[in-house]
């Protein structure tokens, strides 16, 4: 059941001033995001369609603080198939973005923001490493981490990293 | 032809075999590459968190390419897909580029938008050329029947990548299998994802994504899978004993990296071109180069 008098009639602006999310009113619920969607054939969680329509409608809290806003694989073939261009990647980002900034991120990619920060990679490079890359003759691999911390501190993230990043 | 060889993240900790491979053919082809020290992650990790960092992770990363004067050229499709959107970007809306650069100055970088970005593979078919490659061609791969996988972000978003190639039929990738002399044979949902996109988050969902595929692959009874991003590679071969495991279904299915491919038609030897590294061991294929 949803509660008219809880509904945020600005989110969906809020999502269009978000770089991505310019086109989510265009959506008019043909489904076809959903009906291709690889991750939506294995997991009734994530339903790209009805993710949408809780945008438009205002159910800001629902979406900005629910797991299935993360399930998007960034796949784009909805990006391909909708034929109102509504471009759901970005679309996704664009929402994950904003409850970043309300203090949900999910744990797994903080968990990656950590490691960035950390090694300036996703992977650490440890000596058995470049070891290994040697005995096959490849170049040594380094960890810039310097630029990535500027980086990081310029935009704010070095706190996501730092801290727990306090909630709404 | 001279690129800086942008490796990502995963390719030069968890895809040896790929770079050995890509950096034999590519000498073979007459393909230069250069190493930059200082490049790091292309910022897809990023993106879903916070647009502005995506896109100055991946700015400095232009940039440095920029200052050698060269191309980038990638190996991970993940690294080309967003390289090559920041670019676009950076190229196409000049009050963005005047706002990446702003901030980009805490690492006194900046990028003007000069180069361009090509995944390997695409260098393959667009700068050497089906023609030239097909005259390299010494031992012609004729009695192997191999599927090919595209993955998403080779392709997609084709806005960004301006359709070089058909997204929802796409033939590069295929026509380079061909030119080697194997067949690429066609398979049920050929142009589906990985599932390595949502790995992290729901590990369940990303395995039977990839599960799915296998499972196609095999009834097509190809020798192998051949695909061209190290994160495809560890959704199938990788994870392929776990999906076996969750699935209680045996595949054995060997996944190769398309420059190993490529490599063993130039004549290279297999070992020079890192099989050994390959998870699924690709045992029928090797006993027939001696």
């Amino acid at each position: 059941m949803i509660d008219v008098s809880k509904l945020d009639p600005n989110f969906k602006y809020e999502i269009m001033k978000e770089p991505g999310g310019e086109h989510v009113t265009r959506c008019f619920a043909c489904g076809t995001c959903t009906a291709t969607c690889p991750v939506r054939e294995m997991n009734d969680e994530y339903n790209p369609r009805k993710i949408i329509r809780m945008a438009i409608l205002g159910m800001r809290q629902e979406v900005l603080t629910s797991d299935f806003i993360w399930l998007c694989a960034s796949c784009y073939t909805c990006e391909e198939r909708c034929p109102q261009d509504v471009r759901i990647p970005g679309l996704m980002n664009a929402i994950k973005n904003i409850a970043v900034r309300q203090g949900h991120i999910h744990p797994s990619f903080r968990a990656q923001l950590e490691v960035l920060f950390a090694h300036g990679r996703l992977y650490e490079i440890t000596e058995f490493d470049n070891k290994k890359r040697a005995k096959w003759g490849l170049p040594e691999i380094r960890e810039n981490v310097e630029g990535i911390r500027k980086l990081f501190r310029k935009t704010g993230m070095e706190k996501l990293v730092k801290d727990e990043g306090g909630a709404e | 032809m001279k690129y800086a060889l942008f490796l990502g993240c995963t390719v030069p900790v968890r895809a040896l075999n790929y770079e050995l491979a890509a950096r034999k053919v590519g000498e073979k082809l007459g393909l230069e590459f250069l190493d930059i020290p200082e490049f790091s992650c292309c910022g897809f990790p990023v993106k879903s968190v916070d647009r502005m960092t995506f896109m100055l992770m991946a700015a400095e990363n232009l940039s440095l390419a920029e200052e050698a004067n060269l191309d980038i050229c990638t190996l991970c499709s993940a690294c080309s897909s967003v390289l090559t959107e920041v670019d676009k970007q950076v190229k196409e809306n000049r009050a963005l580029r005047n706002r990446i650069n702003e901030d980009l100055s805490v690492t006194n970088r900046k990028y003007h938008g000069k180069i361009h970005v090509k995944h390997f593979v695409r260098i393959l078919h667009e700068d050497v050329g089906l023609a030239k490659i097909k005259e390299m061609v010494k031992r012609p791969l004729s009695e192997f029947n191999f599927t090919a996988h595209y993955g998403c972000h080779y392709l997609k978003p084709s806005e960004v990548y301006g359709k070089f190639d058909e997204p929802e039929n796409p033939r590069t990738l295929d026509e380079l299998i061909r030119v080697t002399g194997a067949q690429s044979i066609p398979y049920e949902d050929k142009n589906e994802c990985c599932g390595g996109g949502v790995l992290g988050v729901e590990e369940a969902t990303a395995l039977k994504i990839a599960a799915l595929k296998l499972d196609h692959i095999k009834a097509s009874g190809a020798d192998a899978l051949v695909l061209i991003c190290p994160f495809c590679n560890i959704m199938y071969e990788g994870n392929q004993k776990k999906i076996e495991k969750q699935s209680e279904t045996e595949f054995n299915l060997p996944v190769l990296y398309y420059p190993q491919v490529l490599g063993l038609a130039l004549g290279i030897p297999p070992d020079e071109l890192g099989f050994r590294m390959n998870r699924v061991k690709p045992r029928e294929i090797l006993s027939r180069f001696g």
